[in-house]
């Protein structure tokens, strides 16, 4: 029913905009509201509205409030392309989207195309969620800024805390069929090979993207290869359902994952029972021990019923405003000059550098991992009793990976 | 290895089954009525729907019973008012119909249930590991999933098989013309058939939205592979479409276990060694491959034997 509420909503910004169009800045949030990715699509699209509606409760950015655009990509490259160019047409200049680099790809060349036909008219691509390293390397972009820590910086920060775990002998990898699943696959053979020669690897699968119904098949495989952990960037139902299938076989592994704290992967992970025995890799998480982020996840919760799964995302729109009023300026010009090495106390706490050579955002990592709470520890996750604990903190500097990106400027 | 086999084999299985549930009603229509309904697998969506929503009111058991006669309704309901009017403009008019309907069926339950997944929970009766083999566990409910399966299927045959609306069935699939000039209600049967067809990919739907994804593209995801099922074990064919979902069931299952690639084939002489442009395509695993085989198997069945596995017309 509340996607009902949403599409009334969305029809009528539409209707209204013409009206409002010297107040509000819109802001195109493009990622898949239907389909196998919509589950997060829709918290991705609760919590910048959350983000918009905290913003322009404080008098919004330079007098202006911000009204965010819901618009669904199906996490398709070129769907997204297609509703790319309505944000513009509703008069957008600034557009959000996460997940899935092959559509990050196709937005950011987008966008770098529309900005050198269309002088005076620039529109910034602002990346919350989409890691494939390529985009702040050959495939870099000056309209692209990405906030979340792109997958060779987590394989890096995780890699690094599994050397030191001596009981990792027999990895497996399963990975979504694309750009980011292969460049996760790709990295954690390389940097495991290099950290830990003696780890073997004892299988490397790649499955289509958000196709997958049951694990089931896959999860025996897993068996069969004899692992004792499986490392995986999955996201999604991708991450939900393969744990679900975990659970169901009764699959006992430790798993190193990305995204493990996506809607329905705590779910399953309470079912396995697997209490610790699952790590995520975040820049931050509901149990940080940071005063202001648990603040904020409190009321975040009550108002908008999920836990954070961004922290990244009240990063982006806090150095979205930061940007604009140190311009003084909402021209998306302005904003990226201004944007560019801007240095950031991040929500997690530590400060985090956006750096110009490539527009990646550097902070702090956390490794955190999934079961029973401690006494300091006030969140669970998804009513289950358990919740993410503190594993190991990578501090910024340690994360600078070195880029390739040679971008052209304006 | 045995125990990737044994697990493989299940699973497999299960799959195939479930696919036949679907498959059956879709057959029988098909050839009866000589139209491939496109919302067929829309009715499997609407049983998963149904299922969810009536549980949430009045229990998993009752909304077994209840969701796949609500859907049967509805299917009967189609044939009814929408097929029969239609009909006297020919197939390609009923075929629009049907992929219409389809698409409304889609847009529907989006606008109803949401495009993200409901929570759609396997009951706390069968919410257990049945057995345990070589240490992997097998959910109870998979194995209610199988029963309810087998049993339907047993049921079908012995309906089809041994009476009298079966045999005037089994007559209105090769003879629909003769069956009709003997005096038969030949409306009445399409529509009894289309209703016990939907009711099946009802059914269908209320066991597996528990077990796989219930959400608004589960039918969009699932129609294709039932075209093959379906081409491939033979038009009208209820063994024919009993052994290609079991097969396809399988292969997908077995394609997902099993490591190897092209590359790999050539041992030594592997020729992803040297730099090419082919590396890529050398080095794609079996287990990349899975999803496009049940297409491969259309195409050459329909190249080598267009009648199908079983089947006795050609498509």
């Amino acid at each position: 029913m509340h996607k009902l509420a949403i599409v009334a909503a969305a029809a009528l910004t539409m209707l209204g905009g013409a009206a409002f169009a010297q107040e509000t800045i819109k802001f195109g949030y493009i990622d898949p509201l239907s389909g196998g990715g919509a589950s997060i699509g829709e918290g991705g699209l609760k919590t910048f509205q959350y983000l918009a509606d905290e913003i322009n409760a404080k008098g919004g950015i330079l007098g202006r409030k911000i009204e965010i655009l819901p618009l669904d990509n199906k996490t398709n490259p070129q769907e997204s392309l297609v509703q790319a160019q309505k944000a513009i047409d509703a008069g957008a200049r600034f557009i959000t989207q996460g997940n899935g680099s092959s559509v990050a790809a196709a937005l950011s060349d987008f966008v770098t195309k529309n900005n050198t036909r269309n002088p005076g008219k620039e529109v910034l691509y602002f990346n919350y969620a989409a890691v494939d390293p390529s985009l702040t390397n050959e495939k870099c972009s000056y309209w692209h800024f990405r906030w979340d820590a792109s997958s060779d910086i987590k394989m890096e920060a995780l890699t690094s805390y599994m050397k030191d775990v001596p009981a990792i002998k027999k990895v497996y990898l399963i990975n979504q069929d694309y750009s980011f699943g292969q460049s996760v696959r790709a990295d954690a053979r390389k940097m495991l090979g290099a950290k830990r020669p003696d780890i073997q690897i004892v299988g490397d699968e790649l499955h289509p993207l958000l196709k997958i119904t049951d694990f089931s098949p896959y999860i025996a495989k897993i068996k069969a290869s004899g692992a004792d952990s499986v490392v995986t960037g999955n996201w999604g139902q991708d991450i939900a359902l393969l744990l679900k299938a975990a659970a169901d076989a009764g699959l006992k592994v430790n798993w190193y994952t990305y995204y493990a704290g996506g809607a329905g992967g705590p779910t399953a992970i309470k079912q396995t029972g697997l209490d610790h025995q699952v790590f995520q890799i975040t820049e931050g998480f509901a149990n940080s021990g940071h005063q202001p982020a648990m603040d904020f996840e409190k009321t975040f919760r009550a108002k908008v019923n999920m836990s954070l799964w961004y922290p990244r995302a009240v990063n982006e729109m806090r150095m979205f405003k930061a940007a604009a009023e140190k311009a003084n300026s909402l021209d998306p010009v302005k904003v990226a000059a201004a944007l560019e090495d801007l240095k950031f106390e991040v929500l997690d706490g530590g400060e985090g550098v956006m750096r110009k050579d490539d527009h990646q955002f550097f902070q702090p990592i956390y490794i955190s991992s999934f079961g029973k709470l401690a006494a300091d520890e006030p969140f669970d996750e998804e009513g289950t009793g358990w919740g993410w604990h503190l594993v190991s903190k990578i501090d910024t500097s340690k994360t600078m990976v070195p880029t390739t990106c040679k971008m052209t400027r304006p | 290895m045995l125990e990737l086999i044994v697990i493989s084999t299940l699973n497999g299985l299960l799959f195939g089954m479930l696919l036949f549930l679907l498959s059956s009603g879709l057959t029988v229509i098909f050839s009866m009525m000589g139209v491939l309904n496109f919302a067929h697998a829309s009715f499997y969506m609407l049983g998963a729907f149904f299922g969810f929503q009536l549980t949430k009111w009045i229990g998993f058991w009752p909304a077994l019973l209840l969701a796949p006669l609500l859907v049967g309704a509805i299917g009967m309901a189609v044939e009814r008012y929408g097929l029969r009017n239609t009909h006297k403009h020919g197939h390609v008019a009923e075929l629009l119909l049907t992929f219409g309907l389809a698409f409304a069926i889609e847009e529907i339950v989006a606008m109803m249930w949401g495009r993200s997944p409901v929570d759609y929970r396997v009951p706390a009766l069968l919410d257990f590991p049945a057995f345990t083999i070589f240490s992997t566990n097998y959910p109870a409910y998979k194995i209610f999933m199988l029963a309810v399966s087998i049993l339907i299927f047993i049921v079908l045959l012995m309906v089809l098989k041994r009476t009298r609306v079966g045999l005037i069935v089994q007559a209105a699939l090769t003879h629909p013309h003769m069956v009709g000039h003997l005096g038969h209600n030949v409306g009445r049967i399409f529509m009894l058939v289309f209703g016990v067809g939907s009711a099946l990919a009802g059914i269908a739907g209320v066991i597996a939205g528990p077990a796989l994804v219930t959400q608004s593209d589960m039918a969009a995801a699932l129609g294709p592979i039932l075209f093959v099922v379906i081409v491939f074990g033979g038009l009208g064919s209820l063994p024919g479409a009993f052994i290609a979902s079991l097969v396809i069931g399988l292969i997908q299952t077995f394609a997902v276990a099993l490591n190897g690639s092209l590359a790999s084939a050539f041992g030594p002489l592997d020729p992803s060694a040297g730099p090419s442009v082919l590396t890529d395509i050398w080095n794609v695993t079996i287990a990349q491959v899975a999803p496009i085989v049940p297409y491969l198997l259309l195409v050459i069945i329909l190249i080598v034997r267009p009648m199908g596995l079983m089947g006795t017309r050609e498509t």
